[in-house]
């Protein structure tokens, strides 16, 4: 009988040292720096609340940590779209004005492999800006960071809940550099074809709730023909 | 206790120890490879052939009960409830639908938007299918004769990435005449196109 419980305590505490190797793990760098940031090209800046309860409209299954926003906005609930999320928010150009309205579509990936540090989302944004024309922009975006560096400590705490500054880019793909991939649809964007990096800057976050305060960035760069046409 | 440790039967205790935190590391590591961590719930796609070419996919919505939001500015009556569409002049001039989408069993599927825009005189479409891709048309504002409207497939995700082809959009009222039935649905109808692969580079792939 011994054996057996010094057995199962050593599982116990393999399993946790597994876990702990996994979320600590520094061969597992963050990647902080954009690709789209050292472009010699001009690059187009919006950004929008990624809280549920600043967003126009946020569903999901219901019973995910984000509540749903409206309360009484129609949920995700079939299994087929059930690991899906949706929101609707204003984007707002460099200097904070509004330049547009953006849906965007996530679903957790089966390619997601916690075992080499990918938390996988796949997700497509949908941006219309008036005057100027629309994007359809699709990644990949990896989590694990986030979980490691601010989930994870929200969850330790005894608060349930974690303060102070994150930031990091989320897009891992398709783009070889680890960018999204940037289709303009109509108007001044009619054929581009360009890329993109989606960031997160996350000031709270609750283990309850999900994200308190968080702002997200998509960053796009633009061909000098584009850009030219955009500013006139 | 030092005793005890050292002794024969100590011994063989930590040696199980040992063993068990090996079994704990190994069993850890097996289940996160072996196991997905996103398992996502698939719908076969009925998918037919198109008598010149490509292949055809059928979509709709079922309106009302599909309708998720209707962002438009000036709605008295909100959708979802509650929901409030900036008041910007900016926007003015878009309308934003957000849909589940069907196929052909009449099972939910994915989630789609719809935009129009007065300034462009367009709309369109993106259907995301989570286990298959997200799917982007731009369509003539303008409908055909018959109330069809037609669009290009612009872009799409994993799955649609490599297609190219057409999508069109027809609204059918509903005629059952049930007192709590639908108002009508939207049909989508796409027709997907494959890239062309030399025979050399499918063989060298």
């Amino acid at each position: 009988m011994k054996y057996l419980v010094s057995l199962l305590a050593g599982v116990l505490v393999g399993i946790s040292l597994f876990v702990a190797v996994l979320i600590h793990n520094p061969f597992m760098a963050d990647r902080r720096l954009s690709p789209i940031s050292v472009t010699d090209a001009q690059v187009m800046s919006l950004s929008y609340a990624n809280v549920p309860s600043e967003s126009i409209v946020f569903t999901n299954d219901g019973e995910s940590r984000q509540p749903p926003h409206p309360a009484k906005v129609l949920q995700l609930w079939e299994a087929p779209i059930r690991l899906t999320s949706m929101m609707t928010s204003v984007m707002r150009d460099a200097r904070g004005q509004t330049a547009g309205i953006g849906v965007k579509f996530s679903s957790r990936s089966e390619r997601t492999r916690l075992l080499n540090g990918e938390a996988l989302v796949d997700s497509a944004w949908y941006i219309y800006l008036p005057g100027r024309g629309s994007l359809f922009i699709e990644q990949s975006e990896n989590y694990f960071p986030f979980i490691r560096e601010v989930a994870f400590p929200a969850w330790r705490s005894s608060a349930n809940n974690w303060k102070g500054t994150w930031l990091g880019d989320m897009t891992a793909g398709p783009g070889a550099l680890g960018t999204a991939r940037v289709t303009g649809g109509t108007g001044t964007y009619k054929g581009l074809e360009t890329d993109g990096v989606e960031s997160l800057s996350a000031r709270a976050y609750s283990a309850d709730e999900g994200l308190v305060s968080a702002e997200g960035r998509l960053l796009i760069e633009l061909p000098s023909i584009v850009a030219d046409d955009a500013s006139q | 206790m030092k005793t005890r440790l050292a002794s024969p039967g100590g011994i063989v205790l930590l040696k199980t120890f040992i063993i068990g935190i090996l079994l704990g590391i190994a069993a850890a590591a097996g289940a996160l490879y072996a196991y997905p961590a996103v398992d996502q719930h698939r719908e076969a796609s009925i998918v037919a052939v198109a008598p010149n070419g490509g292949n055809v996919e059928s979509f709709h919505v079922t309106i009302p009960m599909d309708r998720i939001m209707v962002g438009a500015p000036g709605r008295k009556q909100p959708l979802p409830p509650g929901m409030q569409w900036p008041i910007d002049e900016e926007l003015s001039g878009i309308r934003m639908e957000l849909f589940k989408v069907r196929n052909a069993r009449d099972i939910v599927i994915g989630v789609a938007s719809r935009t129009s825009a007065r300034d462009v005189e367009v709309v369109e479409w993106v259907l995301h299918l989570p286990a298959r891709g997200s799917l982007y048309v731009s369509m003539q504002a303008q409908a055909l004769e018959g109330g069809i409207r037609l669009g290009e497939i612009t872009a799409g995700s994993r799955e649609f990435a490599p297609l190219n082809g057409f999508m069109t959009e027809r609204w059918v009222a509903d005629k059952s005449g049930e007192q709590d039935g639908p108002s009508g649905r939207i049909e989508l109808r796409a027709n997907y196109v494959g890239e062309f692969i030399p025979e050399d580079e499918e063989g060298l792939e």
